[in-house]
C-alpha cells in the first residue's frame, strides 16, 4: 500500500518535474552590454572524436577575446554550448531554446551539422537568424539573393568537390588526362555525403571522365562491399566524404584492398589528426582538402596559449591547440566576432547588435589581407569578401596530405572554378526559390 | 471524497456507455483540453511550443497508432519509423505534384499511402507471430530506408535526398507561428485520440483484444483473424503515417530519411512499453516520459546553475534517464498507466481504504 501510494508519487513527480523543468530556461537576461553567441556540439555520439575539438576551437576564440580584448569593442561575448550528438532533433531542440537569449537574441548559428542546417534554413527566415555554415551546409545558399540569412562563408561541398578534382588534373597532367578514367565517391549515405554529386556530374560531363557513386550505410562500420566493388571496378582516384568512423574504417579498408592512399581523397570533415592518428603508417599519403593551411601555426595560437590556457582556462589540452580541427573551430568563431565587428562598424561600436544587424555585417565581410595579419591569422587563410550575391565569400582551400606522423601541405591554394559552380548554384538556388515561392532579392553589383 | 460516483445513475445504455461513466473524469477531460487549447497558446512561449510541445503531440499520436497494434492487437512492430516516413514523403510527393491539395488532405493521404504498406508489411503477421513478426516488420524499416533514400522520384529528384515543405496554410490561414503550429497539431491529435479510443471500445477492438489474448480461441468464437490483424495493421499504420506527416511538415519542416530511422522506432516501442500496453492515454504518458524527461534531465544542471559541461549533463542524462527506466519497469511492468488507474482506485475509496 505504502509502496504503491510511494510509486504513484514518483511517477506524478517525475511527469510533472520534467514539464516544469523544460519551461523555465527563458528567464530574463540582465541588461548589460554583451553579445549572446550559441554554440551547438556534439561533444557526446558516434561523431565525437571530430566535434570535441572542433567545439573547443569555437569556445576558445571567444574565450580569448573575451580575455584579450574586453569583447568586441568592449562588447562581451556571452555564450552557452548546447549538446546535440549530431542528431537533427535535438539540434532543433537546441536551435529553438537558444534563439531568443541574451539582450538581442542569438548572434548566428553555427549549427555543425548538415542535418540541423536543413531543418534551420526554413526558420531561418521568420526567426531572423542568420545561419553560418563555414565550409558545408547547402551548397546553393552561397546565392544570397535567395538565401538573405545563410552564409556559407570560405566553401561548400561543391568548391571542395571542385578543387579535390583540380588538384587531380594537376597531378594527372591536364584536365583532358581524366578522360576516360574513373573516379569514384565513397559517401556516407545522408543528404551530407550526397551534397558534392550534381558538381562532380557536372564535372563528369565536362571532362569525359567516368563517376562511379558508392554509398556506404550510416555509421560506415560497413564498407566490405563497397571496397570489393573498388578492386573490381578499378578507379584512378578516390573521393571520400565521411566522418567520424567511417574515416579510419575506409583508410583500413583502402589498405586490406590495396588501393593507394595517395590516390585517397578525403573531405575536410576526415582530415583531422583524430582520424588517421591511430593508423600511422598506414594512412601514409592519405590527402583531405582543409579550408585553412593546416600545416601552419601562426600568432593566434600564441596568443592563446598566452591569454587562455595559461590562466587555466582552456577548453581543450595544452597540445590540441594547432591541430587542423581546432584551428577550425577558432576560424569559425573569427568569423562570427568579425561580423559582429563589421556590424558595430555601421550601427554603432560598442553597441549591442541585434539579429538584422549581425546579419548585415556577415554580408558586408571583408577581411583583408592586413586584417588577416592584425588578427594574428597571417599565413592561415586568405582574404574574404561577401557581398549580397555572394554570401560565401571566397573558397580558398588546401590540401593536406598525411607523411604518418602529421599534416602536410602539399599543394598551393587553390579555389573553385566559378565558372563551372556558379550555373550550379544558381539552378539549385531557382530551383528551392521556386518551390518556397520566394522572390529573390535584387543584388546590386 | 471528491472522487466517487456514488449517486451518478445511468439511466439509459447511452449514458452507460460513454467513453468517460464518471462525471468527475469527464470534467477533468474538459479542463485538461480547455488548459491545452486555451491557457497554453497564451502561456507558453515560443520555445515550449515549438521544441517541447509540438514534438510530444506528434510523438503521442504516433505512439498511439503502435499502441492499437501492440498494445491492443499484440502484433509486435518495430517498423513504426518506416511507416511515418512513408506517411510523410507520401504527404510531401501530395503536395508537390498537386499543390492545389489542402494541407489536411495531404496528410490524410500520407497516412493513407501508410495504411497501404502497412498491410502489405502486416501480411506475414498472418503466419508468424511475437518476436518473429518483429524481425519480419524489421524488414519495412529497412525497405523504407533504401527507397527513400535510392529511389530520386520519392523525393522530387532533390540532389541530396532531403525534402522541404513550405507556405503550408489551412483554409487560407498561414500555418507558419509556432502557435498555429501548436494548435493544428493539437487538434488533429484530440481528433485521432478520441477516434481511436472509441475504436478500442467498440467490437473491432474487443476482436483486436480477444486476438491478442489467444488467438487460437478468438477464431473459434468466429472472430477472423485475417480480418483483425490487417485491420489492426491498417488502422495503426494509419494513425503513424499522419503523425509522420506531421512529424515532417510542422515539426521539421525539412527532413531527411535518418529522421524516421530504426532509432525512431524503438523510441516509439519504449513510450508505448513504459506508458502501457493496451492504452490510448498510456501513449502520452509514454511520449511525455521519452520526449520530456531527457530535455528536462539536459535542463536541470544548468538551471541551478552547476559549471557542468554539456557532454557531462549529457552523460548524466542517459544514466539517469536508464536508470528512470529500469525503475519503472520493476515497480511497475504494466507502465504508467497502471500507475495512472491505480490512482484513480485509490483515489475511489479514499480516504477509507477496504
Amino acid at each position: 500500500m505504502t509502496f504503491t501510494r510511494f510509486r504513484t508519487a514518483a511517477a506524478a513527480m517525475a511527469l510533472t518535474g520534467a514539464l516544469a523543468a523544460t519551461a523555465t530556461p527563458m528567464l530574463a537576461q540582465a541588461q548589460a552590454q554583451e553579445q549572446f553567441v550559441p554554440l551547438l556540439v556534439y561533444r557526446t555520439g558516434s561523431f565525437a572524436p571530430l566535434g570535441i575539438p572542433w567545439a573547443d576551437g569555437k569556445l576558445d576564440y571567444i574565450k580569448l577575446i573575451n580575455e584579450r580584448d574586453g569583447g568586441i569593442n568592449g562588447v562581451k561575448i556571452t555564450y552557452e554550448e548546447c549538446e546535440t550528438a549530431y542528431s537533427t532533433d535535438r539540434g532543433v531542440e537546441c536551435y529553438e531554446r537558444l534563439k531568443s537569449k541574451g539582450p538581442t537574441g542569438a548572434s548566428s548559428f553555427d549549427p555543425q551539422s548538415t542535418g540541423i542546417t536543413f531543418a534551420v534554413t526554413d526558420k531561418a527566415p521568420n526567426d531572423k537568424v542568420t545561419i553560418q555554415t563555414t565550409g558545408y551546409g547547402r551548397s546553393e545558399s552561397a546565392d544570397g539573393s535567395v538565401f538573405e540569412w545563410n552564409f556559407p562563408i570560405l566553401g561548400t561541398y561543391w568548391t571542395a568537390a571542385d578543387i579535390m578534382l583540380q588538384d587531380i588534373a594537376k597531378k594527372e597532367g591536364g584536365w583532358d588526362k581524366l578522360k576516360g578514367k574513373k573516379i569514384a565517391l565513397v559517401y556516407h549515405d545522408s543528404p551530407y555525403g550526397k551534397e558534392p554529386i550534381p558538381l562532380l556530374t557536372a564535372r563528369a560531363k565536362m571532362h569525359g571522365f567516368e563517376l562511379s557513386l558508392l554509398p556506404v550505410v550510416a555509421p560506415g562500420v560497413e564498407q566490405k562491399s563497397t571496397w570489393l566493388q573498388i578492386r573490381q571496378q578499378r578507379p584512378a582516384y578516390v573521393l571520400l566524404w565521411s566522418a567520424g568512423i567511417m574515416t579510419p574504417t575506409a583508410i583500413r579498408e583502402a589498405q586490406a584492398t590495396g588501393f593507394p592512399r595517395e590516390k585517397m581523397y578525403a573531405i575536410w570533415w576526415a582530415g583531422s589528426e583524430a582520424d588517421v592518428k591511430d593508423l600511422g603508417a598506414a594512412a601514409k599519403g592519405y590527402n583531405a582538402i582543409t579550408v585553412q593551411n593546416a600545416a601552419g601555426k601562426s600568432r593566434i595560437h600564441d596568443d592563446l596559449l598566452k591569454n587562455v590556457y595559461d590562466k587555466n582556462n582552456g577548453s581543450a589540452k595544452r597540445e590540441e591547440v594547432g591541430t587542423v580541427a581546432h584551428t577550425r573551430g577558432m576560424l569559425i568563431s573569427m568569423i562570427t566576432v568579425e561580423a559582429i565587428r563589421t556590424a558595430q562598424e555601421k550601427y554603432g561600436k560598442g553597441k549591442t547588435m541585434t539579429r538584422e544587424q549581425v546579419r548585415w555585417g556577415y554580408e558586408n565581410l571583408n577581411i583583408t589581407q592586413e586584417r588577416i595579419d592584425q588578427l594574428g591569422f597571417n599565413g592561415l587563410l586568405r582574404p574574404i569578401k561577401t557581398s549580397c550575391k555572394d554570401h560565401m565569400g571566397a573558397s580558398w582551400a588546401h590540401i593536406i596530405t598525411w607523411d604518418g606522423g602529421k599534416f602536410t601541405n602539399s599543394s598551393d591554394w587553390y579555389q573553385g572554378d566559378a565558372s563551372v559552380i556558379d550555373p550550379l548554384v544558381k539552378e539549385a538556388a531557382a530551383k528551392y526559390a521556386s518551390e518556397k515561392n520566394i522572390t529573390p532579392r535584387k543584388c546590386e553589383g | 471524497m471528491f472522487y466517487r460516483e456514488n449517486g451518478q445513475f445511468k439511466t439509459s445504455y447511452r449514458a452507460d456507455q460513454q467513453i468517460f461513466p464518471i462525471r468527475q473524469d469527464r470534467v477533468f477531460m474538459l479542463l485538461v483540453l480547455a488548459v491545452a487549447f486555451l491557457a497554453v497558446p497564451m502561456l507558453a512561449s515560443d520555445y515550449l511550443l515549438r521544441a517541447i510541445l509540438i514534438p510530444f503531440l506528434i510523438l503521442s499520436l504516433s505512439a498511439i497508432g503502435l499502441n492499437i497494434l501492440v498494445g491492443y492487437c499484440g502484433q509486435i512492430s518495430l517498423g513504426t519509423g518506416a511507416f511515418m516516413a512513408v506517411g510523410a514523403y507520401a504527404a510531401f510527393n501530395f503536395g508537390v505534384r498537386f499543390p492545389f491539395l489542402p494541407l489536411l488532405v495531404q496528410v490524410l493521404l500520407g497516412g493513407l499511402c501508410a495504411t497501404i504498406v502497412g498491410v502489405i508489411f502486416g501480411i506475414p503477421s498472418l503466419r508468424i507471430r511475437g518476436l518473429y513478426l518483429a524481425v519480419a516488420t524489421l524488414a519495412a524499416q529497412f525497405f523504407v530506408d533504401w527507397a527513400f533514400l535510392r529511389i530520386p522520384f520519392l523525393t522530387n529528384y532533390s540532389a541530396s535526398g532531403s525534402v522541404s515543405v513550405a507556405n503550408l496554410q489551412v483554409f487560407g490561414f498561414p500555418i507558419q507561428s509556432a502557435l498555429s503550429r501548436y494548435l493544428f497539431c493539437l487538434s488533429v491529435v484530440a481528433v485521432f485520440a478520441l477516434l481511436a479510443k472509441n475504436l478500442v471500445r467498440g467490437a473491432i477492438g474487443r476482436e483486436w483484444m480477444a486476438i491478442r489474448d489467444m488467438d487460437v480461441a478468438a477464431s473459434v468464437i468466429g472472430i477472423r483473424p485475417m480480418y483483425a490483424k490487417l485491420t489492426a495493421f491498417a488502422v495503426s499504420s494509419f494513425i503513424v503515417g499522419v503523425a509522420g506527416a506531421l512529424w515532417g511538415y510542422l515539426h521539421l519542416g525539412s527532413w531527411e530519411p535518418l529522421a524516421f530511422s530504426l532509432e525512431r522506432s524503438f523510441q516509439l516501442l519504449f513510450m508505448v512499453i513504459i506508458g502501457g500496453l493496451g492504452s490510448i492515454v498510456g501513449s502520452f504518458f509514454g511520449a511525455a516520459f521519452i520526449v520530456l524527461l531527457p530535455v528536462g534531465l539536459n535542463n536541470i544542471p544548468h538551471m541551478l546553475g552547476l559549471p557542468l559541461s554539456v557532454d557531462t549533463a549529457s552523460h548524466i542524462e542517459h544514466m539517469i534517464f536508464g536508470g528512470l527506466i529500469v525503475f519503472f519497469l520493476i515497480a511497475e511492468p504494466h507502465g504508467l498507466a497502471k500507475l495512472w488507474s491505480i490512482a484513480k482506485e485509490k483515489l475511489r475509496i479514499w480516504p477509507f481504504p477496504h
